[in-house]
């Protein structure tokens, strides 16, 4: 069964998030949701960039109070 | 296709280092093929027990300092997990610190001759800091 889980990457900078999100991405199986959290302006961009680059999918992508919620599932 | 990516560096700036790790971390996080020769005031950093913060250049480097930016030495280690990335001291420097590779951090490779380096760089995209 796919599972869901959030990553806390807020106040810190490029490219911290990514490096945080691709820690857990090793982790996580084929269908499992992650979802980044990121106060990095640059990180909002640049992640779904990785995402795209490396296969994965991005699920959303939205910034809620200051946050930006970048939901990826892992495709390979 | 991955590409292959050849970084120098010699400074020991936190502006210099920093911008160097990134790329090798982010480069092997896209399934780059990443090699850092390290030399001149870049490799004391690298020597185990030796202080981790290098002075800042300027007003980026001084901003760092005080934010949540990943250490450079956290980075390049992200590189080396990544993808096998290849972080090489200069044999020339290590002479002259009178240094062996057993006294570097464990995720440093094998001394390496500049000679190699560019050899093994040739048709590569070559950077240095």
């Amino acid at each position: 069964m796919s599972e869901s889980k959030i990553i806390d990457a807020c106040d810190t900078y490029c490219p911290g998030p990514l490096m945080e999100l691709i820690t857990y991405m090793k982790q996580a199986n084929v269908g499992d949701t992650l979802e980044l959290l990121s106060t990095d302006e640059g990180s909002a961009a640049d992640v779904p960039e990785w995402i795209h680059k490396v296969g994965h999918e991005v699920v959303s992508n939205e910034k809620v109070e200051g946050v930006w919620h970048i939901k990826v599932r892992k495709a390979k | 296709m991955s590409r292959k990516i050849y970084i120098i560096c010699v400074s020991g700036t936190r502006e210099k280092l920093q911008m160097a790790a990134m790329i090798a971390s982010v480069a092997a996080a896209t399934g780059d093929e990443v090699s850092v020769f390290l030399s001149m005031n870049a490799l004391p950093y690298f020597v185990q027990g030796h202080a981790v913060d290098a002075p800042a250049e300027g007003e980026l480097g001084a901003l760092m300092a005080q934010k949540g930016v990943p250490p450079f030495k956290q980075l390049f280690k992200y590189a080396v997990e990544l993808s096998d990335a290849a972080l090489l001291p200069c044999s020339m420097a290590m002479d002259l610190m009178r240094i062996t590779k057993d006294e570097l951090d464990p995720e440093v490779g094998p001394p390496t001759g500049l000679t190699r380096f560019l050899s093994d760089a040739e048709g590569g995209q070559l950077l240095t800091f």
